[in-house]
């Protein structure tokens, strides 16, 4: 559905985007990930026709860009950083400009209902968009975007500045439309895309770092398996005891407590799960688990080790 | 490119500036004809109430003008109407024509309702009257585009308006300059920007072809750097 090659978008001696390729494929959900100013939404300033590249392609659908841009404009729904509104409008005065902007030909009332429906602001049709929070306002820009059941829609930070309520029921809308379209949507906030996507691209500095579905990133990136378990048993014996436990590659004490328990972080292989012989052992020898959590799963995590690979590899390139 | 120009033309009554057009414009034209046609006497003269109107302009001018532009871009929704399907100069021309409309509108009906006491109370030459209202009205639509594209090029109305006001000021006067300046190239250069001398033939009762596209071209180049002004942002590598 979407097809971009070696796309490059140069500002004098910087590149804002460095030769990046990447397909999407009709009904997908991709996410685009990586700190602010990595290039996220230059890519997707690029797609939507906002500007231009200073080489490479981008197509929609089999069309370029650049040579069809009102039929390529046509199928595509964007919500840029700042959601456009005109705060002098009421919102049913600016989802019907849109309307007519994108020369729909949907039944007008009806689909513009649906669209309220959706994005759940019915009951804020007929208030003037100045008056409404920055929640309600994100939502109007969604709607927005999604008038004449666009085929593609790129959300640029669709969550920005919500509160965790807003920010839940906007995943969960995304998710729905995410059915029938194909999406585009970037963030910085890790969590999202695992909750929303279905493939992940990491950018930083302009480039790919990382092209993923969802589900493997983790194990992908990370070889292996870390554990922080904090137990309440004497660290002498219970150092050895861990280390001897099968499929266990590394263990050490990260902090001892004054009340003679201490945290220990252990490390397996990717593949093995060591928490239960760790719990049977632990039970047997009375030396009770206070807590335990799995590193290495967080996306954070998987996060700065990707962009300080990339960055250890340019470095070492030079 | 119908949508942008009702919602130009919406915007023009949402917020006050319409009605601040409308105002000034109504009252002082209202004003100025009163004085000149009407209380004048023997004196009257229609020539000069519109000529003053050209001066008008440099106020009323930069009301219509000085939002289009910059303010889609402190806004942001110029990213709305350059990712919509529609083409930049239709962006820009459904600009345009909404503040023609603005100004031709309430000119035009003003101009229709001074010809009556006009033809009531005296004989006016109806020729060299309607040369004057198409003379005015080409004045009037040459200094929108101009205001539309200084209005592009920044994102302060303020900024856009006083730039505005000081274009106009200088196409009104440059032709007053020349009494000062004694090299022949330069008062040749200055008379061919002058405003005030083309529209001379229109006062007249005049339909000069060169004048006429005079004006149509100043409206065309204008309206063309307007929309080179937003491919230039698209394009641009700083």
């Amino acid at each position: 559905m979407i097809k971009v090659e070696h796309l490059t978008k140069q500002y004098g001696e910087r590149y804002a985007v460095n030769d990046i390729s990447f397909e999407v494929k009709k009904g997908e959900i991709v996410g685009f990930l990586g700190p602010n100013g990595a290039g996220k939404s230059t890519t997707m300033n690029i797609l939507t026709g906002y500007l231009s590249s200073t080489s490479g392609r981008a197509m929609v659908d089999g069309l370029d860009i650049l040579e069809h841009p009102l039929a390529v404009k046509k199928k595509i729904g964007f919500l840029p950083e700042t959601p456009p509104l005109y705060l002098e409008m009421t919102v049913k005065e600016y989802l019907n400009f849109i309307y007519d902007l994108k020369k729909c030909t949907l039944n007008r009332k009806e689909h513009i209902e649906e669209i309220c429906r959706v994005v759940k602001i019915e009951d804020t049709m007929n208030r003037m968009i100045r008056n409404l929070s920055k929640g309600y306002r994100q939502r109007v820009g969604i709607a927005g975007a999604i008038v004449g059941n666009p085929e593609v829609i790129i959300f640029d930070e669709p969550t920005n500045g919500l509160d965790p309520k807003q920010i839940i029921d906007i995943r969960s809308l995304i998710r729905e439309l995410g059915k029938e379209r194909t999406i585009i949507l970037s963030t910085h906030i890790l969590s999202e895309v695992k909750a929303v996507c279905d493939r992940i691209l990491i950018i930083n500095e302009g480039k790919i770092v990382a092209d993923e579905k969802t589900e493997n990133i983790e194990s992908a990136i990370r070889g292996n398996r870390r554990l922080n378990i904090h137990i309440d048993g004497p660290t002498a014996s219970v150092l050895p005891a861990l280390k001897k436990i099968n499929g266990v590659i590394y263990a050490n004490v990260a902090q001892k407590y004054e009340d003679g328990s201490a945290l220990y972080i252990v490390e397996s292989k990717n593949n093995i799960d060591v928490r239960k012989p760790i719990f049977y052992m632990l039970a047997q020898n009375s030396w009770p688990i206070m807590s335990l959590a799995i590193k290495g799963s967080d996306l954070e995590d998987i996060f700065i080790s990707v962009v300080d690979e990339a960055e250890a590899q340019a470095a070492s390139e030079k | 490119m119908l949508a942008i120009y009702k919602r130009e033309m919406r915007a023009y009554f949402t917020s006050p500036v319409g009605y601040m057009f409308c105002a000034i414009f109504f009252a002082v034209s209202s004003f100025l004809f009163m004085l000149l046609n009407v209380q004048a006497g023997e004196d009257a003269s229609y020539t000069t109430y519109f000529t003053l109107l050209l001066y008008l302009f440099i106020i009323i001018i930069p009301l219509l003008t000085m939002k289009l532009v910059s303010e889609e871009r402190k806004m942001r929704t110029d990213q709305l109407l350059t990712t919509a399907p529609v083409t930049l100069s239709g962006i820009v021309f459904s600009k345009y024509l909404a503040a023609l409309t603005m100004f031709g509108g309430s000119f035009i009906v003003t101009s229709i309702v001074y010809f009556i006491p006009l033809s009531m109370y005296g004989n006016p030459n109806a020729a060299m009257y309607i040369g004057c209202v198409v003379g005015v009205f080409l004045v009037g639509s040459a200094f929108i585009s101009i205001g539309i594209f200084i209005s592009s090029l920044t994102e302060n109305q303020f900024i856009s308006a006083l730039g505005t006001v000081g274009a106009i000021i200088f196409l009104l006067l440059v032709s007053s300059l020349n009494n000062y300046i004694n090299n022949e190239a330069i008062r040749n250069f200055l008379s061919g920007l002058s405003v005030t001398s083309r529209y001379a033939y229109f006062a007249n009762g005049l339909f000069a072809y060169d004048a006429l596209l005079y004006f149509i071209s100043i409206s065309a180049v204008f309206l063309f750097l307007t929309i080179r002004v937003f491919e230039k942002r698209r394009w641009s590598n700083s």
